[in-house]
């Protein structure tokens, strides 16, 4: 509903019982990534790990959601164990219109429930119900329960964890609606230490529209340009997976575990590939007309004669490198194949895939043996990725206990980590060069997403440093506000800052759209200033030797322009951080 | 409804353009999963019967026949007793907190905002002879 002030359920697990909080700020903070940050710097204690039952895990949605299309997207916000720091993940399915529609602009979750239970939250509800009996159960075997467990299809959403996210994995992810993640950097452990199996929204709400002549009008406009051939075209047709040919063509794609950026095997898993061999259908987040998940399957013989099972799969560009060509994998059905059995543990696909890239090239190398892995990883061999990635959500031993903490804490400890493919959490799908590698080193969600560095590599061959991080800095102060709306990145051609403007007038929040510029401005500090309050210190990140020996279409990296670039990069962040709190 | 994407474009358009609400429920177009979304979606909408069980069943006449099928409803003779709800089977009927009933008024609203051509206006076989604008809902 517009309102001036934030609408916030704060649930405590403890009692089961929580608050609803009405808190000012829609002018300073917007909602989202800049709420989150306001929410946490309320609740959370940065003094305190990120384990402990008085950290919140955070939900936040923006002031446009569900009134404009691609307002789709929900911003977790919490300490992640990765890096004991306070971290955002970003994820659609119907989880924004839900909170939405429960009126909720955010919610925040407190304290630790004494059994394993799970939470429901609706305009009209609030339960926190034991559940001892999910705990234990992977993703699809939870999700399923948990719908026949809290009715309501279609008009709900369906957060949940595995087995890893139980035992604490800082890889471990938060499953929404079956098809989307809040993916990194360990939520899903955040959830297990709360004993939180589960989390249903139920969007049970109804608003009235606002009154202006203009918002019908502009809806429509944006309806429209959203919907248009080239969008379509890019994100619905063969989707992110367009990337992997493309990579591929330019030298820039990660190759088992980063020895190579290129190789004619991975015409195996190009999005072409999997678009003709292996794509059933088209999904959406709620409230985008876009549907830019592309779901395949898998078909799995469990028993002789021709007994089959089959899954359905979603795949994106970065699945596909992180589970396909780092582990040298070159078929598409294999790729969904292991993109499942990852998924079905609760842990991030990303992650998981990359770490065990390194462990593979530890294991060659001798650095590890099997007493460790436990199965002779091999490169191309998923079979014994599968049983690998078991090991790594469950923590089978003290190896894979430690690799679920992060590649570079193993690395550390066993050696290897000149060729840990760490960019300050498992590298994204990129290998474009060295404004990459910075920015997501030093981004503040480790994140390809944050700024656009990938595509600045490809645009420029100059190396002035100067320019290079103006645009890191400007591209995510343009995104900040996009992620404190929450628009899905996607729709960043459309939704420019006049445009945002204009739609947050056409609802009612006139003042908001005055200052939009300034806004952005200062939530882009008011994030650096929490994330460096939790530890963050960007000077003391380090990019493993592996990143300067690779080869990309422009030649050899430059070690010297990698250094400048992080040097000037972490100057500006301090800088970011530190005016906000003179 | 097999190609659906399950965006709700079509519920959030027919709740905005026709019912004014910002909502996914007050629309005369539902979308849920058939049984989980691996399963696909299905739309919870009016299937133009005729006779409407629902107009049979309102005890105001707020629901009468629609020529061709499907039910015009004046909401300012309906006092909210929920029987026509009960009489839809298939669930069409949408009713809020207060009971107020939502159909849909067969108008074609929702049919451009969907991305996937999923929907489509057709006319009935009562309708296929005559002309008909689409019914504003009656307050």
């Amino acid at each position: 509903m517009i309102r001036d002030h934030f609408r916030v359920l704060v649930v405590d697990l403890a009692t089961g019982r929580g608050s609803v909080v009405s808190l000012e700020g829609r002018d300073a903070v917007v909602g989202g990534s800049g709420l989150a940050a306001m929410l946490f710097a309320k609740y959370g204690r940065a003094d305190k790990p990120w384990d402990d039952p008085a950290q919140p895990l955070i939900l936040a949605i923006g002031p446009l959601t569900g009134y404009f299309p691609l307002m789709s997207k929900t911003v977790c916000a919490f300490k992640s164990p990765y890096h004991d720091q306070y971290a955002e993940s970003h994820a659609g399915g119907r989880s924004a219109l839900s909170l939405r529609f429960a009126d909720l602009d955010a919610l925040v979750i407190n304290g630790r429930a004494e059994r394993p239970s799970c939470l429901v939250v609706g305009s009209r509800r609030l339960e926190v119900r034991e559940a001892h009996y999910l705990w234990g159960m992977d993703l699809q075997t939870t999700g399923k329960t948990l719908r026949r467990m809290f009715p309501g299809s279609g008009h709900r959403s369906i957060l949940r964890i595995g087995p890893a996210g139980e035992q604490g994995s800082a890889m471990a992810c938060i499953n929404v609606d079956t098809n989307r993640h809040f993916g990194r950097l360990g939520a899903g452990a955040v959830m297990g230490a709360k004993h939180l199996k589960g989390i249903v929204i139920l969007g049970d709400g109804i608003f009235p529209l606002p009154l202006t002549k203009e918002y019908p009008k502009l809806f429509q406009e944006v309806y429209r340009k959203l919907t248009d051939t080239d969008m379509m075209d890019k994100y619905h047709n063969l989707g992110t997976p367009i990337n992997v040919a493309v990579l591929n063509g330019i030298r820039a794609l990660p190759i088992r575990n980063l020895q190579q950026t290129s190789d004619e095997a991975t015409d195996g898993i190009t999005g072409e590939r999997f678009a003709d061999a292996t794509l059933l259908r088209h999904m959406a987040c709620a409230g985008c007309p876009v549907g830019c998940i592309h779901v395949g399957f898998v078909r799995e013989k469990f028993m002789e004669p021709n007994q089959y099972l089959y899954r359905q799969v979603p795949y994106d560009h970065e699945p596909i490198f992180a589970v396909g060509s780092m582990l040298g994998m070159t078929d598409a059905f294999t790729v969904l194949a292991l993109i499942d059995a990852v998924d079905k543990q609760g842990l991030d696909v990303m992650s998981a895939g990359v770490a065990l890239a390194w462990a593979t090239e530890a294991l060659e190398k001798g650095i590890l043996s099997e007493n460790e892995t436990l199965v002779p990883l091999k490169f191309g061999d998923e079979q014994t990725y599968r049983q690998a990635m078991q090991h790594l959500a469950t923590g089978a031993n003290e190896f894979y206990r430690l690799l679920g903490q992060g590649t570079m804490k193993a690395a550390a400890y066993y050696g290897g980590t000149e060729f840990a493919c760490v960019l300050g959490q498992e590298m994204a799908g990129y290998a474009t060069g060295e404004v990459f590698f910075v920015s997501q080193a030093l981004g503040f969600r480790h994140s390809h997403l944050d700024s656009s560095g990938y595509s600045y590599d490809q645009k420029h061959t100059d190396k002035n440093v100067g320019d290079a991080v103006g645009f890191l800095v400007r591209d995510e102060r343009e995104r900040v506000l996009l992620t404190s709306m929450v628009a899905c990145l996607f729709a960043r051609g459309v939704y420019s800052e006049a445009v945002l403007a204009d739609c947050l007038r056409s609802v009612g929040y006139t003042t908001l759209a005055e200052n939009i510029a300034a806004v952005s401005n200062s939530i882009q500090k008011l994030r650096w200033k929490t994330r460096l309050a939790t530890g963050f210190d960007p000077r003391a990140v380090t990019i493993p030797k592996r990143f300067t020996e690779i080869t990309t279409w422009k030649g050899k990296v430059d070690e010297g322009y990698l250094s400048a670039l992080k040097e000037e990069y972490a100057r500006r962040i301090l800088e970011l951080g530190k005016d906000e709190q003179g | 409804m097999e190609r659906c994407i399950g965006c709700h474009s079509c519920s959030l358009a027919c709740g905005r353009l026709v019912h004014k609400c910002l909502s996914w429920d007050t629309a005369g177009i539902r979308i849920a999963s058939s049984g989980g979304l691996s399963t696909g979606f299905e739309a919870r909408t009016c299937l133009a019967c005729n006779p409407a069980p629902c107009a049979l069943a309102c005890p105001t006449g707020a629901y009468s026949q629609r020529k061709g099928g499907g039910v015009i409803v004046k909401k300012n003779l309906c006092i909210r007793c929920g029987r026509c709800a009960e009489a839809c089977p298939v669930d069409a009927i949408y009713l809020n907190a207060t009971e107020e009933p939502f159909v849909c008024i067969h108008c074609g609203r929702c049919v451009p905002f969907c991305p996937h051509d999923c929907l489509e206006m057709v006319k009935t076989a009562g309708e296929a002879d005559q002309e008909e604008e689409p019914q504003e809902v009656a307050q």
